[in-house]
C-alpha cells in the first residue's frame, strides 16, 4: 500500500473524486503508516477509529456527490490546535489530560471540507523552540539521516511532529503555526513545504497561543499546490478572533497556473551574512538562477533592520508568551500540583508543569515587561519591528517578492546546539523577519547538502498576496526538481 | 466651610481622590457573549473565553463602547477617538487569564468634570481624570469551608468603567456628594444602575493629609468600599489614623487598606503585601479602537438630559428656587412625576405636594415612585380640584390620604365622600349667622377689638360646615357680618 | 544589564514559577546571555519611531450585545483539577486570606 502514501495531497484528491480510491482505503494506509513509523514520535495522540469514521463518512458524501474540497483527505492537527473531544497538549505537561470541548477555526474548518483527522502531532511546548526537543513527549526523529551516519537528526520546530509526519508519509498534509518560524524551518529540515500565511489570514481562534502578533496557523504539505488547497480551507475571516482579516480567500492552486514571468524578485543583501554557509550561498545563488531563467527580474534590496529581527523578536514573544501563558495556574485546567497557600500552588505548578524552555522564555518576558525596564527592552523591541516593516514596505515599491534562504543550516543532530540558547535561537534568523512584520513566507525544498540532508529556500511576499509566494514557489519547486526522499518513510 | 481636623500638633486638611468602579448596564459581558445578569448561579454565566482556556480569543461589546462613550460625556470629558486595551498582568484566583483587560495608556475617556452640591447650597467642580473599560474579576468566597476559596466566575469579565477623580475632595461630606451625583449621573444615563450593594458600584478611596499649604503626603488606597455613607466614614477614619501616624513622628507608607465596617477602622490589606508589578502591555489580541466622530456625536444628540441641566430648567421654567429643583431632579423617575404633576398647573405647588404629602407617604408604605400608589395624573388632578375650589387644601390632605389607600381617582373621592366645597352664599350666611348667634359673648369680645378671635370664629364655621366652606368666602362673610 | 541572583528570584516570584535555588544561577546564566546578545538592538536608532504592537493594519470590529455564550457550567468545570461546594459548581483554590 506504499503507493497511497506516496501520492500528493492533490493527486489522492482527483482518485478519490473518481472513485479509483476510497477514502477508507488512503486513509487504513496512514493509519498503518503511523503505526509502522510511531518510533519517530511524530504523534503525541492518534486518532485511527476517528479517522476510519471520518473516512467512512468521506466515502458515503463521495458517494453520494456531496464532497467537500478536501473530502476523505487524511490530516495531520499540530498538537496546539485545539480539538473538541481530543486532547490538546501544546507538548506541556501543563495541559496532561486537557480535553477542550470545542474545535479552533482552523480544524473546524478542515473538517467542514471533509478531511479525515489522524491525530495530534508532537511540537515543541508550547511551540517554543526549533528542534521539537522541548516537547513534554520526547524528541520527534527526523526522517532524514545524514550519508553515512545513523545518528537521530532534530526535525526542526516547533512544528516538528507535523513536518516529520508528512515526509515521512504519514499524512497527506498536516497543520502546523509559525510565530517565527516554526513551519518554514522544520519544512527546510524535513524537505517538505510549508507556508506561513499573512497575519490575520488564518484565525487564531482555538489554537493554544504562544506570541500573540505573531502566531500564524499554515499548511504543511509536500508540494507547493497541496500547501495552496490546504490553506484555500484553513483561511477565512472569523468574527471569534479581532486580528482575523475580513479579506476575501482566492483560490490559491488556481494561482499556480499564473507562472512567473515578469515578476520582480528581491535579493535582500543583508542576508548574505558573515559566515554564511557556502552550501546555503550556493543554494541561494541557485534559487535566483531558477528565477531568472523563469522570467524573473533579480533586485538586490536592502532590508537595513532585518539583522536586529532576532533581538526584537526575542523580546516581543516571550513577553507576549510571559502573560499568555499566565492562564496555565492549575484552577481551570490542566496539571494542579498543590501546595498549602494559592501562591505555593502556582509556583508548584507552574514550576513543574513548565519545561525548561518555557520557563526560561516566562522568566525574560516577564523581565522585559517589568517596571524600569519596559521602555528599555518591548518598547525598544517594538519600534525596532516598526523600522523592519518599513524596511519592508520600502521593499515592495520595487519588488513583488523576496527570495532568501530558509535556514543557516541543514537538521542537526538531537543535542547538537543544545548548550546556549542563543545559538538555538538563530536557526530563525531568516525567518523571523516575516513574523514581525506579519508578511507571507514559505519554504520550498531546493536540494541537499553534502551529508544528503535537505535545504529550503523562502520567499517572502506582500501582505495578504499568498497568490504571488504560491507561484515563485511554485517555479523553485518546479526547477529543483526536488525528488530526494527521506530515509524513514511508509513503505521504505 | 472647611473641613479640617485638630491634632495636637495643629490643624489638618484631608485630601482625597476616588476611584469607583460602575458596571456597565449591557446584556453580555466585555469581550464574550456570556450573560451579565446579578445573582445566577455559579458559573453558569461564563464561556471559555471568560475562563481564559487555552486558544479563546476576546471580542469587544460594542455596547459596552457606547456606554463609556455616554458616561464621558455625561461627565463633560474629552472622548478619545483613538484608545486601546492593555493586559495588567497578576495571579489572582478569580483573575482566570492571569491578566485584566484594561486600558492603562490610552483610556477612552480623558479628562472632565462633575459639579457637586453641598448641604450649605454651594456647589463645587471635581475634576475626572479618566475614564477607562476594563474587565471585572470573578468572585472568590473565602467563608465557606476551613482551607479553601470558592471560585465563581460569573462575574469575570463584565464590562466595568473605572472613573477616577483629581484629588480635589476635601471632606468626607465632599466624598459622599460626589458619589451621589456621580451615581445620579450613571443612572439618567443608564449606563451603570449605581447599585452598591450588589457591588455594581464600588469605590477605592485615596486618602492623604496634609497642613495647610503642603503638597501632597503619601496616600493610601482604601479598596472597594461599598456604600457612600462607609466611603465617608473610611475617609475620616483613615485620615484619622494618617494623623495619628504622623504626629507620633512615624511615616505613612503607601499601600492597600480595607475598611472595615463594623469597627469603623481601615486596615493594611495581606494579599497585597508585596509590591505589584502589573507589567502593562498592549493587548495583543485586540486592535486599537478606533471611534468615529459621527457615532460620538450621534450618541451625544440621544443622551437625556442631566440632572444639573434639569434643575437649572426647573428653577428657570418652573420658578421653584434651588433646593426644591435639586431635590426634585435626584432620581430622572421623580423629575419626570414632577413634570407630568406640574405641567398646566401651579408648579410651586405641585412640588410642594410632592416634597410634601407625596414624598412622606411613599416614605410611610415602603414604595418607591415606580409603584406608587398615587399616580402622577391623580396627583395632578388633586391640585386641580384646589386650583378650581372644588375642595380646599384641608379637605385635599384627606382627600390625598384616601388615594394613598385605594389609589382612586380625587373626583371620585371627593364624590363619594361628598368633600366638594361649598361655595353657595346662602348656605355660608346661614352658617356664620348661627356660629355668631351661638357665640354672643364672642362677638362682643370682637367687637371691643379682640381681633384674634377671627381665626375662632374660621374654625367654628368651617367645622360647623365639615370643612367643606370655601375659606376665602367664609372669610368674606364673617368680616361682613361681624361688622 | 546584568541580572543578579535576587532579580533571577524576583522575576520568578512575579511569573509564579518555583526555581529550586540550585537552578537560580543556571539561569542567571542564561538569561544574562540572551538579555547580553539582545543589547545589540542599543544600536539601532529608533528616535521619533513610533512602535509597532502587531502585524494587523485593522480598526476593532465590534460584537452586537447580545447573550451568545455562557450556560455551559459543567464543561466549563469539566477539565477542573478540583471542584466544591453545592452541585460541586465552584472552582477550589487553597483558601485566600486577604
Ligand atoms: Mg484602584
Ligand atoms: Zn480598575
Amino acid at each position: 500500500m506504499s503507493a497511497l502514501t506516496d501520492l500528493t495531497l492533490a493527486e489522492a484528491a482527483r482518485l478519490l473524486a473518481a472513485k479509483k480510491v476510497s477514502a477508507t482505503e488512503l486513509t487504513q494506509a496512514h493509519v498503518d503508516a503511523i503505526e509502522a513509523l510511531a518510533s519517530l514520535n511524530a504523534f503525541i495522540v492518534t486518532t485511527p477509529e476517528r479517522a476510519l469514521a471520518d473516512a467512512k463518512r468521506a466515502d458515503g458524501r463521495i458517494a453520494a456527490g456531496e464532497a467537500g474540497p478536501l473530502e476523505g483527505i487524511p490530516l495531520a492537527i499540530k498538537d496546539l490546535f485545539c480539538t473538541a473531544g481530543i486532547q490538546t497538549t501544546a507538548a506541556s505537561r501543563i495541559l496532561g489530560g486537557f480535553v477542550p470541548p470545542y474545535e479552533s477555526t482552523v480544524s473546524a474548518n478542515l473538517w467542514r471540507d471533509g478531511a479525515v483527522c489522524l491525530g495530534k502531532t508532537n511540537l515543541d511546548e508550547f511551540a517554543m523552540g526549533s528542534s521539537n526537543t522541548t516537547s513534554a513527549y520526547g524528541n520527534v526523529v527526523n526522517p532524514w539521516k545524514r550519508r553515512g551516519d545513523n545518528r537521530d537528526l532534530v526535525p526542526g520546530g516547533s512544528s516538528g511532529g507535523s513536518a516529520a509526519a508528512v515526509a515521512a508519509r504519514l499524512c497527506l498534509g498536516a497543520t502546523a503555526t509559525d510565530t517565527g518560524g516554526s513551519i518554514r524551518q522544520p519544512a527546510a529540515f524535513t524537505g517538505t513545504v510549508g507556508i506561513k500565511p499573512t497575519y490575520g489570514r488564518c484565525s487564531r481562534w482555538g489554537i493554544v497561543a504562544f506570541a500573540s502578533s505573531l502566531d500564524q496557523a499554515g499548511p504543511m504539505a509536500r508540494t507547493v499546490e497541496d500547501c495552496a488547497i490546504l490553506l484555500r480551507s484553513m483561511a477565512g475571516h472569523d468574527p471569534k478572533d479581532s486580528t482575523s482579516a475580513d479579506i476575501a480567500v482566492p483560490d490559491f492552486a488556481a494561482a499556480l497556473g499564473h507562472g512567473v514571468k515578469g515578476l520582480r524578485i528581491g535579493v535582500p543583501k543583508e542576508y548574505r551574512l558573515e559566515g554564511l554557509s557556502p552550501e546555503i550561498a550556493a543554494l541561494w545563488e541557485q534559487g535566483i538562477a531558477w528565477l531568472k531563467e523563469a522570467g524573473c527580474t533579480i533586485h538586490e534590496i536592502g532590508l537595513p533592520h532585518a539583522k536586529y529581527a532576532l533581538p526584537a523578536y526575542y523580546i516581543v514573544a516571550p513577553a507576549e508568551a510571559s502573560s499568555n501563558l499566565a492562564r496555565y495556574d492549575g484552577v481551570r485546567f490542566g496539571l494542579r500540583v498543590p501546595g498549602d497557600s494559592l501562591d505555593a500552588q502556582y509556583e508548584a505548578t507552574r514550576g513543574e508543569g513548565f519545561g525548561a524552555e518555557v520557563r526560561r522564555r516566562i522568566m525574560i518576558g516577564t523581565y522585559v515587561l517589568s517596571a524600569g525596564y519596559y521602555d528599555a527592552y518591548y518598547l525598544k523591541a517594538q519600534k525596532v519591528r516598526a523600522l523592519i516593516a518599513r524596511d519592508f514596505d520600502v521593499a515592495w515599491e520595487s519588488v513583488d517578492a523576496i527570495l532568501t534562504p530558509a535556514t543557516p543550516n541543514a537538521a542537526f543532530a538531537i543535542g547538537e546546539n543544545q548548550d546556549d540558547p542563543v545559538t538555538m535561537y538563530l536557526n530563525d534568523i531568516f525567518t523571523v523577519t516575516a513574523n514581525l512584520a506579519g508578511l507571507p513566507g514559505i519554504a520550498v525544498p531546493a536540494g541537499l547538502d553534502a551529508s544528503g540532508l535537505p535545504l529550503g529556500l523562502q520567499v517572502i511576499g506582500r501582505a495578504f498576496d499568498e497568490e504571488t509566494v504560491f507561484r515563485v514557489g511554485r517555479a523553485i519547486e518546479q526547477a529543483a526538481g526536488f525528488t530526494a526522499m527521506p530515509q524513514l518513510r511508509a513503505g521504505a | 466651610m472647611t473641613y479640617t481636623l485638630e491634632g495636637t500638633t495643629g490643624t489638618w486638611e484631608v485630601v482625597v481622590g476616588l476611584e469607583v468602579h460602575a458596571q456597565v448596564i449591557s446584556q453580555s459581558k466585555l469581550f464574550s457573549g456570556a450573560a451579565t445578569a446579578f445573582g445566577a448561579e455559579p458559573n453558569t454565566q461564563v464561556s471559555f473565553v471568560d475562563a481564559a482556556f487555552p486558544g479563546m480569543l476576546p471580542v469587544i461589546n460594542g455596547e459596552c463602547v457606547a456606554q463609556a462613550v455616554r458616561t464621558g460625556l455625561g461627565l463633560n470629558a474629552q472622548i478619545n477617538l483613538e484608545s486601546r486595551f492593555d493586559r495588567k498582568n497578576y495571579f489572582y484566583a478569580d483573575l482566570p487569564a492571569g491578566y485584566q483587560i484594561s486600558q492603562y495608556q490610552h483610556p477612552i475617556v480623558g479628562t472632565g468634570v462633575v459639579t457637586i452640591d453641598l448641604a450649605d447650597g454651594t456647589t463645587k467642580e471635581i475634576g475626572i481624570t479618566r475614564l477607562h473599560l476594563e474587565q471585572d474579576a470573578g468572585k472568590s468566597l473565602h467563608d465557606q469551608h476551613p482551607t479553601k476559596s470558592y471560585i465563581d466566575l460569573n462575574r469575570a469579565g463584565v464590562a466595568l468603567m473605572e472613573i477616577v477623580s483629581e484629588p480635589d475632595i476635601r471632606s468626607p461630606e465632599e466624598a459622599g456628594a460626589y458619589l451621589t451625583k456621580l451615581r445620579q449621573i450613571l443612572r439618567y444615563l443608564g449606563t451603570c444602575d449605581g447599585n452598591m450593594e450588589e457591588g455594581s458600584m464600588r469605590a477605592d478611596v485615596n486618602v492623604s493629609v496634609r497642613k495647610a499649604g503642603e503638597a501632597y503626603r503619601t496616600r493610601c488606597e482604601v479598596k472597594n468600599v461599598n456604600s457612600i455613607r462607609f466611603v465617608m466614614q473610611a475617609v475620616e477614619a483613615e485620615a484619622r489614623r494618617q494623623i495619628a501616624v504622623w504626629e507620633e513622628g512615624g511615616e505613612v507608607a503607601q499601600e492597600t487598606r480595607l475598611f472595615d465596617s463594623a469597627r469603623g477602622t481601615t486596615r493594611s490589606m495581606r494579599s497585597k503585601e508585596h509590591a505589584h508589578d502589573y507589567r502593562y502591555f498592549p493587548d495583543p489580541d485586540l486592535l486599537p479602537l478606533v471611534l468615529d466622530a459621527g457615532w460620538v456625536e450621534s450618541l451625544k444628540a440621544k443622551l437625556p438630559e442631566l440632572p444639573d441641566a434639569k434643575a437649572a430648567r426647573f428653577m428657570r421654567d418652573y420658578g421653584l428656587p434651588a433646593y426644591d429643583a435639586r431635590v426634585l431632579v435626584a432620581e430622572q423617575a421623580t423629575a419626570d412625576f414632577y413634570e407630568a404633576v406640574a405641567i398646566g398647573r401651579d408648579a410651586k405647588l405641585a412640588a410642594n405636594w410632592m416634597m410634601g404629602d407625596f414624598f412622606a407617604a411613599l416614605n410611610r408604605t415602603g414604595r418607591t415612585i415606580a409603584d406608587s400608589p398615587v399616580s402622577a395624573a391623580n396627583l395632578g388632578k388633586l391640585i386641580d380640584l384646589i386650583a378650581d375650589a372644588t375642595i380646599n387644601g384641608r379637605i385635599a390632605k384627606e382627600v390625598f390620604e384616601a388615594m394613598v389607600e385605594t389609589g382612586d381617582d380625587p373626583t371620585a373621592i371627593v364624590d363619594a365622600k361628598g368633600l366638594r366645597q361649598v361655595t353657595d352664599t346662602g348656605a355660608i350666611d346661614a352658617a356664620v349667622a348661627e356660629v355668631l348667634a351661638r357665640n354672643a359673648d364672642k362677638v362682643a369680645e370682637y367687637r371691643s377689638g379682640k381681633d384674634k378671635l377671627f381665626g375662632f370664629f374660621v374654625g367654628q364655621v368651617m367645622k360647623a360646615m365639615a370643612g367643606k366652606g370655601n375659606p376665602a368666602l367664609v372669610n368674606d362673610v364673617l368680616r361682613k357680618q361681624l361688622g | 544589564m546584568s541580572l543578579d541572583a535576587d532579580t533571577i528570584r524576583r522575576i520568578a516570584t512575579l511569573a509564579r514559577i518555583r526555581v529550586a535555588e540550585d537552578e537560580v544561577a543556571t539561569l542567571q546564566g542564561e538569561l544574562n546571555g540572551i538579555l547580553a546578545w539582545i543589547e545589540q538592538l542599543n544600536a539601532v536608532d529608533t528616535d521619533g519611531i513610533a512602535p509597532l504592537t502587531g502585524a494587523a493594519h485593522m480598526a476593532l470590529k465590534m460584537r452586537e450585545d447580545v447573550v451568545s455564550d455562557g450556560n455551559i457550567r459543567d464543561k466549563v468545570l469539566a477539565n477542573a483539577p478540583e471542584r466544591i461546594g453545592p452541585d460541586e459548581a465552584f472552582f477550589a483554590v487553597p483558601k485566600v486570606v486577604e
